[in-house]
């Protein structure tokens, strides 16, 4: 019996044995939010300009006539469109999210507030040096800050992603031997097969030819494999450290001595640089080149997949082979050098027409100082101890890839436990939407079967981690039941059944690609 | 450590599931002479407040954009963004999400990416545009990149026009890749020199307009010329607002538009970061770089949208993929997508207009310094003007008081023989009293 409060309205809900569908398609507050373009809002626009005056002008048949398809939204219109929208979306701040390789941590708000004072946001890139001294000031502590981590005597700031970084990276190991007179014989790179997928591109990119090298069956390059494709006509190697199976390779330092002596540079892919950062310096294991990128070990927010910064630290051996530009500090303050010509004769040209991504550079620097030297290296002891022991928790129901020693910031599970179920890792992952956690990494690296890779990150409290846990152990548990056609098959089969959407077709989206909405037929609306 | 929240209880009863003895021992596989025994010679953590007031210090050493009169451009422009637009983007679950690797939770993101796609490509007068690339200058290098594999020829023909960091920044690329360009010598409004040099090996014709120099062009002719030769033209624009008043690319016959979108939405940042805008024609979005977003339906069909055309991307092909970009400036398309929303048509036209009639008003007071020669003929909202002394020297000493006069030529090209060049541009945000303090500035110094 439902009780009242003092109006007299019931307190209590009546039950309910069935869940109806919508009659719009909403599901609560999560509303159906239509696109711009279906709108209203032709002819709209939501900012307060002053008139033009409608003086002359001689732009004559260059003035643009035609409707250009722009719909616009008033202020309140705006913010309820992209409000509406941004509640469709998982992100850090909501939970856990544990994707492997991609380290989401906490985004510090302090770092938005710093990159957002004016004498930062609102600095143009080719105001006269003498009135950005502080901006170039902060890009040199933070290249001190990266070359003390690492070890490493030059940095190149501009690289603008971690992939950017590697194509840095791999220029100037090409622009190195070019100085050497061997580029004509160096014209492989070599590359784990567990490698990111941009380490062969980017090798590709610059022109090498890619040689896989092979894995051991603890998750490490095979030395022996490695040692046998090395030789005179190897320009490099690119091995990722922490690899990408969560692993530290143990023989890195038997690795880089070997790379060397066959005349080839080392470049390490720094994507899981958290997983060391304050506790192993990069240039003390033989590393010529390294991207770090700042969203990942420096936290700045990954903002729905960009933007990036990709910094490259160097050896003495690559550094005069660095890309402009880059400061300079003498007796009158910061300089930039612009123009390689000037003072590095052998630099490799230029990535991009400014400075590289400075609001990440603000932000990155922000969280350096905030945890300073003492702070990162509990940043990375942290990451390793968080993922070890997600682990330890879940190792008697999944089965581990390499379930010998310890991990380093990501865990790696294999799809072995699944056997017997009809239940892939895909199905699995999506079921864990409903359960409101965000999946790890699904299949990648490519060489462990149905692979399931989980970072938790040093962001991740205790409490969180066992929630985390506890929802991972009774999904397993549940899809464990389904061995030998028992259990609730449909749970991982349909999922997700509670997300803003179903599972999606990913087939027809590539097959008959649809890339921009277009007024429908018979319609009037611009363009 | 504010950021971490493992207690030192926590880490005891941590290691003691995980069966460690110590931190050390999950550090094993490092081997020992490779191993930091304590903090590294950085200074030690810092509260928020040390923090603030360290990069403040650093921060008001810089001369802003919005104090002090403003004329730079050169591929960077100062634009007022509405508050809104700063609000959304940080909010957490645009801010704080990663890629939309599991759509059905990642709506937000995707529907905002459609929106942006369609944005662009109604903007640059396209077919089709991507969910953009780092910058407007790497999309070039990009753009040329496309267009040898399209063409299966080798050389990019880049007029004298191009922003010089732009065809800097394409060169270093291209050239690894062993495609040849060949760069025209820099020309105030001389866009289409390049038509006598394209050749039978010529794979595209990148034309900039406006130009570094300001100077608005209608490209069709050139677009004939490389179509008639079997080439593709790249149109390069730096600044996005200007499509809001000139001729669109689309529409004077470009295969690939790479454009600067840091004008929508985005601050002036230093530099960084902004975001490319990409376009191309329908048939070749297979050989287009950088991600893209399309519409699908779900399991109940619903209509959804995915991350799609991945066949193309360095995660499947790897070494064979088209690019070897594995990400795009999210946030700043979604500043770009915002501000863009709350203008509308109608917004931006006027806008654009705006910004016109302040480089009009700029240039008739420049015109009127004695000394001052005007180059540009026609132009959007940035002009070139000949100074009687080195435009570098002018500059400096106008910063010494307080006026950003804009910026000279020969800071982006110092050996092109140009250095009596100014570049100046003005934008919605320049206020007629700027304009006069620029001019009677500059005629003091020229006088001097």
């Amino acid at each position: 019996m439902s009780t009242m409060n003092t109006v007299g309205r019931p307190t209590t809900p009546n039950e309910v044995t069935t869940k109806p569908a919508t009659l719009t398609g909403g599901r609560g507050l999560l509303q159906n939010e239509a696109l711009i373009f279906e709108g209203d809002g032709w002819g709209k626009t939501g900012v307060d300009l002053p008139e033009p005056k409608g003086s002359a002008s001689d732009l004559g048949d260059l003035v643009r006539k035609d409707p250009i398809g722009l719909p616009g939204l008033s202020e309140p219109e705006a913010m309820r469109h992209y409000v509406r929208l941004s509640q469709k979306n998982h992100a850090i701040d909501l939970a856990i999210y544990p994707l492997g390789s991609c380290t989401m941590k906490h985004n510090p708000r302090l770092n938005e507030k710093m990159a957002r004072l004016p004498g930062f946001s609102d600095i143009h890139p080719l105001q006269p040096i003498s009135t950005v001294q502080g901006a170039l000031e902060l890009m040199d502590q933070l290249s001190h800050w990266l070359k003390t981590l690492t070890g490493m005597p030059a940095v190149a700031l501009s690289p603008k992603a971690g992939a950017h970084g590697e194509l840095c990276g791999l220029m100037a190991i090409r622009a190195a031997h070019e100085a050497k007179g061997e580029h004509e014989q160096r014209r492989k790179v070599l590359v784990p097969t567990s490698a990111h997928g941009t380490n062969p591109a980017t090798a590709a990119f610059v022109g090498y030819s890619v040689v896989e090298v092979a894995q051991t069956d603890d998750g490490r390059v095979d030395v022996a494999d490695l040692a046998s494709k090395l030789g005179p006509d190897v320009a490099a190697i690119m091995v990722t450290n922490p690899n990408t199976c969560g692993l530290f390779e143990r023989d890195i330092l038997e690795i880089s001595r070997l790379t060397h002596e066959a005349g080839a540079y080392f470049y390490c892919d720094g994507a899981n640089f958290n997983a060391i950062v304050g506790r192993v310096r990069p240039g003390d294991l033989g590393v010529d080149a390294m991207h770090i990128n700042l969203h990942k070990t420096f936290s700045t927010p990954h903002g729905g997949g960009g933007p990036g910064a990709g910094p490259v630290v160097l050896s003495e051996a690559l550094a005069p082979f660095a890309p402009a530009p880059w400061v300079v500090h003498d007796d009158n303050g910061y300089r930039l050098v612009e123009r390689e010509e000037d003072e590095a004769p052998q630099a490799f040209g230029r990535l991009c027409a400014f400075q590289g991504q400075m609001g990440m550079y603000v932000r990155a620097l922000s969280y350096m100082m905030s945890h300073g030297s003492d702070g990162l290296r509990q940043v990375a002891e942290d990451a390793v101890l968080n993922a070890n022991y997600i682990k330890a928790r879940l190792s008697d129901l999944m089965s581990p890839a390499f379930p010998d020693g310890p991990c380093m910031h990501e865990a790696l599970f294999d799809d072995e436990w699944l056997k017997g179920t009809d239940i892939t890792t895909l199905d699995f992952a999506k079921a864990m939407i409903d359960e409101g956690f965000h999946p790890m990494t699904m299949y990648f690296p490519l060489v462990v079967h149905g692979a399931m890779l989980i970072e938790p990150t040093e962001t991740e409290s205790k409490a969180e981690l066992d929630r985390f846990i506890e929802a991972m152990r009774l999904l397993a548990g549940a899809a464990l039941e389904t061995k030998d056609g028992a259990g609730d098959v449909d749970r991982f089969k349909g999922a997700p059944f509670h997300a803003p959407l179903r599972r999606l077709d990913e087939t027809r989206a590539a097959r008959s690609p649809v890339l921009r909405w277009t007024a429908p037929e018979g319609s009037n609306q611009a363009a | 450590m504010r950021y971490l929240p493992l207690t030192p209880d926590d880490r005891t009863a941590m290691l003691a599931t995980i069966g460690a003895k110590s931190i050390d021992d999950l550090f094993v596989d490092v081997p020992a002479g490779a191993r930091l025994d304590g903090p590294v010679d950085l200074p030690r953590v810092a509260g928020e407040l040390e923090v603030e007031r360290a990069l403040s210090a650093m921060a008001n050493k810089n001369a802003s954009a919005g104090s002090v009169p403003f004329f730079c451009g050169a591929g960077a422009y100062k634009h007022h963004v509405p508050a809104t637009v700063d609000h959304i983007i940080q909010r957490s679950e645009f801010l704080t999400s990663y890629t939309p690797y599991q759509p059905e939770i990642a709506q937000g993101t995707l529907q905002y990416l459609y929106e942006f796609q369609t944005q662009v490509a109604n903007l640059t007068g396209m077919p089709v545009a991507n969910a953009s690339l780092y910058d407007g200058s790497t999309a070039m290098a990009e753009g040329v990149l496309m267009a040898t594999r399209v063409t299966r020829r080798n050389k990019a023909i880049i007029s004298g026009g191009v922003h010089p960091h732009y065809v800097r920044a394409t060169e270093t690329v291209v050239h690894a890749v062993g495609v040849e360009t060949q760069a025209l010598p820099a020309a105030i409004d001389a866009e289409a020199a390049v038509i006598d040099q394209i050749g039978p090996d010529t794979a595209c014709v990148v034309v900039q307009t406006p130009n570094v120099f300001g100077a608005a062009t209608d490209v069709t002719r050139i677009a004939e010329a490389a179509h008639a030769a079997g080439a593709l033209l790249i149109v390069v624009v730096t600044e996005a607002v200007s499509m809001g008043l000139l001729k669109s690319p689309g529409e004077m016959g470009a295969d690939i538009v790479a454009a600067e979108g840091q004008s929508i939405g985005n601050a002036l940042n230093f530099g960084g970061p902004y975001v490319g805008l990409f376009a191309t024609r329908e048939k070749l979005i297979r050989q287009m770089p950088g991600r893209l977003t399309g519409e699908t339906v779900d399991a109940d069909g619903e209509r959804g949208f995915v991350l799609t055309l991945s066949t193309r991307e360095q995660h499947i092909r790897r070494d064979k993929a088209t690019s070897n970009i594995c990400t795009n400036s999210g946030l700043c398309t979604l500043a770009f997508t915002i501000h863009m929303s709350l203008l509308g048509e109608t917004g931006l036209r006027k806008l654009a207009l705006l910004n016109h009639e302040k480089a009009v008003a700029t240039r008739d007071a420049l015109a009127a310094v004695p000394g001052v020669e005007i180059l540009t003929p026609r132009f959007f909202n940035e002009f070139a003007i000949k100074l009687p002394k080195p435009a570098a020297e002018v500059v400096d000493t106008l910063a010494a008081h307080h006026v950003l006069a804009g910026v000279p030529y020969s800071r982006l090209a110092p050996d092109a023989g140009m250095d009596d060049v100014l570049l100046v541009a003005a934008t919605e945000t320049t206020l007629d009293t700027d304009i006069k303090l620029l001019a009677v500035a500059l005629g003091k110094v020229l006088a001097a």
